[in-house]
């Protein structure tokens, strides 16, 4: 099966939550040095939740992707609850069996989720 | 190209994955029957180890195990292979000589020569080095045609080495540009300038493909690794001229590499013994003279000519089929280039590109093929890479071609 599928393409070619928030709580950078992909995001939260993220960068279409599609997950959700997303939930998110080097790209919007949501 | 109509056959990978279309060999080559077979026989039949035995099957693997070196000497016309040390890669060779002799020689303020399109393995070790010891680490350019931005003439070297350059360490053939540089030249120049220079080559994308001679070729030391031609991987060739080995300091301490221990003192075996600490990869070193006999059967010039007409028929057919959306790397002229043809496509990322172009079996590189220093020059994050070994032919870069426009059609016009 590709692991290009409609879903990952759709948010690949029109992703969601692109840009930067409007007075952000925090803002961070990832990057993934061994093929370039950079994704920066900020995040508003308000009482406890996810307000408003947005994302921009450059990268493949599956870290692109993953953004796009994580982003629209998190947001209005609570922080504590956000705090257990991990690999399996990224995996399952995208719907798609990735090979270990790919991988690396769909968990680099998940390593940036975290580091906005560690003192929270 | 008679030669190269049946070599596939002998290949059982092509027999195990059909429809394979292997274009990685500047990663690593595929292997053919006679490797895979003497690898299986010592296996089988004589797996002891090495000079310690005095029972038959040890001195068989013996035996076995230092004609390869003799092989090895021959194939690269050295002088006595004494100077044909063993180890486990090209980084390993590139890594005992920065390790060795560059600790003994380089000093603050002496200066380290290298180039931006070497492979991390002839770089990293370098820079390190010159940390260490407060030398100055000097680097040379490329130019946007893909070669070394130097004169070797006469004109512009003098700007780069000076007497106080203790090591020039530079690669015979670039992984991604597909530059052969002139080495010979080069070190005709540099000697000019400073003769006590220690020149290393990284010669991991050179000694697979062309007929290299070090007699001739003028420098100190030479690497390369057995898995990229033919051979089995866990291999490395450190060639070294001898007096230069003979008076390094060993790289790692422990068995097969003494004469005699004390708990005063311990002496050393000559080279290139002195360099093989511990128990090699012996039924892997075995089975690579087979490699280079395979090698050999076809005719590295002859190897060298099929390479080259199929990249640049890659090189011509790319430009041809998709114009400005294909940015390729490295020089026209294939007279100075070996089989390697990087490029990126449009604005897709090079890992997408891979994907998808193995979702047609078809195998590239992707990503910035440890070369970052060179990646940033050409102000690219990453770059697919098409490599061409003997076992390609003409189909190879059709499918890649398909290939190519599924991309475009999965990916659209991002």
């Amino acid at each position: 099966m590709s692991i290009y599928s409609e879903l990952i393409l759709d948010n690949y070619e029109n992703p969601r939550n692109v840009g930067v928030v409007k007075k952000p709580s925090k803002r961070v950078s990832v990057s993934n040095p061994l093929c370039g992909d950079a994704i920066s995001m900020s995040v508003r939260i308000k009482k406890g939740r996810v307000a408003e993220i947005k994302f921009e960068g450059t990268g493949c279409a599956i870290s692109q992707a993953s953004s796009s599609m994580l982003t629209e997950y998190v947001k209005g959700k609570e922080i504590v609850l956000l705090k257990n997303l991990d690999k399996k939930f990224i995996i399952m998110m995208l719907g798609v069996e990735l090979g270990v080097n790919r991988l690396k790209c769909a968990l680099l919007p998940l390593e940036a989720l975290k580091k906005l949501l560690v003192e929270y | 190209m008679d030669e190269f109509k049946n070599v596939k056959k002998q290949f059982p990978i092509f027999s195990n994955f059909p429809g394979l279309i292997y274009l990685d060999s500047t990663a690593t080559s595929l292997k053919p029957w006679s490797v895979i077979d003497e690898l299986s026989k010592y296996y089988s039949n004589y797996s002891a180890n090495i000079y310690r035995g005095v029972y038959r099957i040890s001195e068989k693997a013996t035996e076995e195990f230092e004609k390869t070196r003799q092989i090895v000497a021959q194939f690269l016309k050295a002088k006595t292979s004494d100077e044909i040390v063993f180890t486990r890669n090209t980084t390993e060779s590139l890594n005992l000589v920065a390790y060795t002799l560059g600790r003994q020689i380089v000093g603050e303020g002496d200066e380290i020569v290298t180039t931006v399109m070497e492979h991390h393995s002839n770089f990293v070790p370098w820079q390190q080095l010159a940390f260490e010891n407060g030398a100055v680490f000097k680097v040379i350019d490329v130019d946007d045609r893909g070669y070394l931005a130097c004169h070797f003439d006469g004109t512009t070297i003098p700007n780069i080495i000076s007497k106080r350059t203790k090591v020039l360490a530079l690669t015979y053939v670039s992984n991604v540009l597909g530059t052969i540089n002139p080495v010979k030249q080069i070190i005709l120049q540099a000697r000019k300038i400073n003769p006590d220079i220690i020149v290393v080559v990284d010669a991991a994308q050179a000694v697979p493909h062309l007929d290299v001679n070090v007699a001739e070729l003028g420098c100190d030391f030479l690497a390369f690794s057995s898995h990229k031609m033919l051979g089995p991987t866990g291999v490395g060739v450190l060639w070294g001229r001898l007096n230069l080995l003979e008076k390094m300091f060993p790289f790692m301490f422990g068995g097969e590499m003494i004469v005699d221990v004390s708990i005063a003192k311990t002496t050393f075996k000559r080279p290139p013994h002195k360099f093989e600490a511990g128990t090699p990869a012996i039924g892997e070193i075995i089975a690579f003279k087979e490699a280079i006999k395979f090698l050999q059967a076809i005719g590295l010039e002859k190897i060298r000519h099929h390479e080259k007409i199929l990249a640049l028929r890659c090189f011509d057919t790319l430009k041809k089929e998709f114009g400005e959306k294909i940015k390729l790397y490295g020089p026209n002229n294939f007279d100075d280039r070996g089989g390697v043809v990087a490029f990126n496509f449009g604005d897709y990322h090079s890992h997408d590109v891979a994907s998808i172009l193995d979702e047609e079996n078809i195998a590239v590189r992707a990503g910035h093929h440890c070369a970052m220093p060179l990646h940033k020059r050409l102000d690219a994050n990453s770059s697919v890479r098409a490599s061409f070994y003997i076992y390609n032919n003409e189909n190879d870069i059709d499918l890649l071609v398909k290939g190519l426009r599924k991309v475009e059609k999965i990916l659209k016009n991002k």
